[in-house]
């Protein structure tokens, strides 16, 4: 009997512990189907010009495959989206969580949760159909499809992960840091900015940096919203094309397995990389500095 | 604010002795300093009320934003709305008719992803909150959980179509879209899982390994059985992300058109927020579609926040019940 019981439990215990591997798996598989279908694409051109190159025609003859305009607008699109979202996002969690009376924060919080429920598709079209046109008219610019467009939007779309994740960072504050402050006078401002945000600080450095990878990597603000053109952008309201747009745009006419098709994988891999990298670095500070007590201040 | 605050020149004590005599004749030293605390404490009030100001518009840029984006959805969509859109297949090159299969196809891609992703993400939860110790082990399958939620969505239908479309000749179809958008939803369910399990108190689990039960005998009947509701909002949280999403089924499950609803988990399919895509960006009916298009989307919000508010409204439910 109890030799059952003890047999059940050990292989319980193995089989969850092999399907708690599924996510590495998973990600795992993803980097190698990425590899081997983009990977080929570099017989025909080096990773060099395959990064650094300025043009991107994949259907003229002959080809050229430089993603360097691609990946400046993916850069500028998320830049220009985090000088938005990141005050935004940070102050919304502040408000949150130290100046909101409970029912104000009961109304808000499940706002700020639908706000990232939104499909992305839903934005983008947004951005088209309203958005667009009005900046065309206040601004006078060719079109309202730019840069600018997709930032605010893509902005909209990583505030919410931004916002609570920020929140959680400062509700995990010891509240006697709080109350210290607090007692020796300073006002709730004061301690906000001297105490709680500087003990938070790794928290929102996380948050913040999940935010960008989110940014960088969605599709459908971008392929509907950004303009599409593949150019290095001039100013803010120049039409780009950032490098998930390209993906979603051209995999549907790509003839399978030319080399237009492992182009499109290896600007996949690139994004990869990209947000891999964005994802290893916040949990870095997120490890490193984890806030642990009072002591460790 | 500063040091300067401090200083409080004779001038400025003259012209501000009458409110000083008024209030405390007699105490004029102890006056001169309270009155100049007072003075920089108001300051620093009036500092501290202009910043919140600023702290509370940002809350409130938010909320309008979401606002915003439902009232134009429903001013432009609410008229496209009627029993034939809701319930016929598309015609005349998509002007007219209505947007059935794309809602059937929708609602089986999240139904579909979800069946798939709930069993893999529970166990995982279940492994990492209630078996694993601290060590390397459990950071590297975090990791990956992290990593895996970071993955762009675009990557995610780039995997779909190298491995389930291709590799698995799946080919283009449901069961194709399905799996990719249970990996893509695999992170959402293990996070509120755990969460779930966490909110089961430990005197729980002591009670009933204190009676004898087995580690998996406690989990199966005392742990899962309390942490349900969770588990279940969780779900349905994973359930709207997937049928939200459009990228990953770009290359794997969606088409522009079909006339039939599916018939097998291998036939291609239409879905909600492929469709206004198409319409909005692809064909030569752009703006007489414009109304269709804001239909869709508004039939595609109602089913995603629907779904979010029933979970959002469940959990704190269940975390006023906990408390």
């Amino acid at each position: 009997m109890n030799n059952k019981r003890q047999s059940t439990e050990k292989i319980m215990k193995r089989f969850f512990f092999s399907i708690a591997g599924a996510s590495i798996t998973i990600l795992f598989m993803i980097m190698v189907f990425l590899f081997i279908e983009g990977l080929p694409i570099f017989k025909v051109v080096s990773v060099r010009d395959f990064l650094l190159g300025h043009y991107w025609y994949p259907t003229s003859d002959p080809a050229d495959f430089g993603i360097f305009p691609l990946i400046i607008a993916s850069l500028s699109v998320t830049a220009l989206s985090s000088a938005i979202a990141i005050p935004l996002g940070v102050m919304t969690a502040v408000y949150l969580a130290e100046l909101a009376s409970k029912r104000v924060a009961e109304i808000v919080k499940p706002m700020v949760e639908l706000l990232a429920a939104l499909p992305s598709v839903v934005i983008g079209f947004f951005g088209m159909v309203v958005v667009a046109p009005f900046l065309q008219d206040i601004f006078d610019i060719a079109t309202g499809l730019n840069l600018f467009n997709a930032a605010l939007m893509l902005a909209f779309m990583s505030i919410p992960t931004i916002c609570s994740l920020s929140e959680d960072a400062i509700y995990s504050v010891p509240t006697g840091l709080k109350e210290g402050s607090l007692a020796l006078g300073a006002t709730h401002w004061e301690t906000i900015v001297r105490v709680i945000l500087p003990a938070s600080v790794s928290g929102i450095s996380t948050a913040v940096i999940l935010g960008m990878s989110r940014a960088v990597g969605e599709t459908m603000v971008v392929l509907m919203v950004a303009g599409g053109a593949g150019m290095i952008p001039e100013s803010i309201f120049s039409p780009v094309r950032p490098l998930p747009a390209s993906i979603a745009a051209e995999m549907a006419e790509a003839p399978f397995r030319g080399d237009h098709y492992y182009a499109l994988f290896a600007i996949g891999i690139v994004l990869f990389v990209f947000t891999l990298f964005f994802n290893l670095v916040a949990d870095q500070i997120a490890h490193r500095y984890r806030q642990v007590g009072e002591a460790s201040l | 604010m500063g040091k300067n605050d401090m200083d409080i020149t004779k001038d400025q004590y003259v012209e501000e002795k009458p409110r000083v005599l008024k209030s405390a004749p007699k105490h004029r030293k102890i006056s001169v300093i309270q009155q100049a605390f007072e003075a920089r404490h108001r300051r620093r009030k009036l500092v501290e009320q202009l910043l919140f100001a600023f702290f509370r518009a940002a809350a409130v840029i938010n909320g309008l934003a979401l606002v915003i984006i439902v009232f134009f959805m429903l001013k432009n969509g609410i008229s496209a709305i009627s029993w034939e859109f809701l319930t016929e297949v598309p015609r005349d090159s998509m002007t007219r008719g209505g947007i059935l299969p794309c809602i059937v196809g929708t609602i089986l891609l999240g139904l579909g992803a979800i069946v798939i992703a709930l069993p893999v993400g529970v166990a995982s939860a279940i492994y990492l909150n209630e078996y694993a110790k601290p060590g390397p082990v459990l950071r590297a399958i975090r990791l990956g959980i992290n990593n895996l939620a970071g993955v762009p969505s675009v990557v995610f239908g780039l995997f779909g179509l190298a491995f389930f479309v291709i590799w698995l000749k799946m080919g283009v179809s449901l069961a194709a879209g399905c799996l990719t958008l249970a990996a893509l939803s695999l992170p959402v369910i293990i996070g509120s899982t755990e969460e779930a399990l966490k909110s089961v108190p430990d005197t729980y689990r002591e009670a009933s390994l204190g009676l004898g039960a087995t580690k998996w005998q406690t989990i199966y009947r005392v742990v899962l059985p309390a942490s349900l509701p969770g588990i279940l909002t969780g779900a349905i949280l994973g359930l709207s992300r997937a049928a939200g999403e459009t990228a990953p089924i770009m290359f794997t499950a969606a088409v522009f058109y079909t006339p039939d609803l599916p018939g097998s988990i291998f036939d291609e399919i239409m879905a909600l927020p492929y469709h206004i895509y198409v319409l909005a960006t692809a064909g030569t009916h752009i703006e007489e579609t414009r109304h269709l298009q804001y239909g869709t989307a508004l039939v595609l919000i109602a089913l995603v926040l629907g779904m979010n508010m029933v979970a959002i409204l469940w959990r704190s439910r269940l975390r006023r019940k906990l408390k």
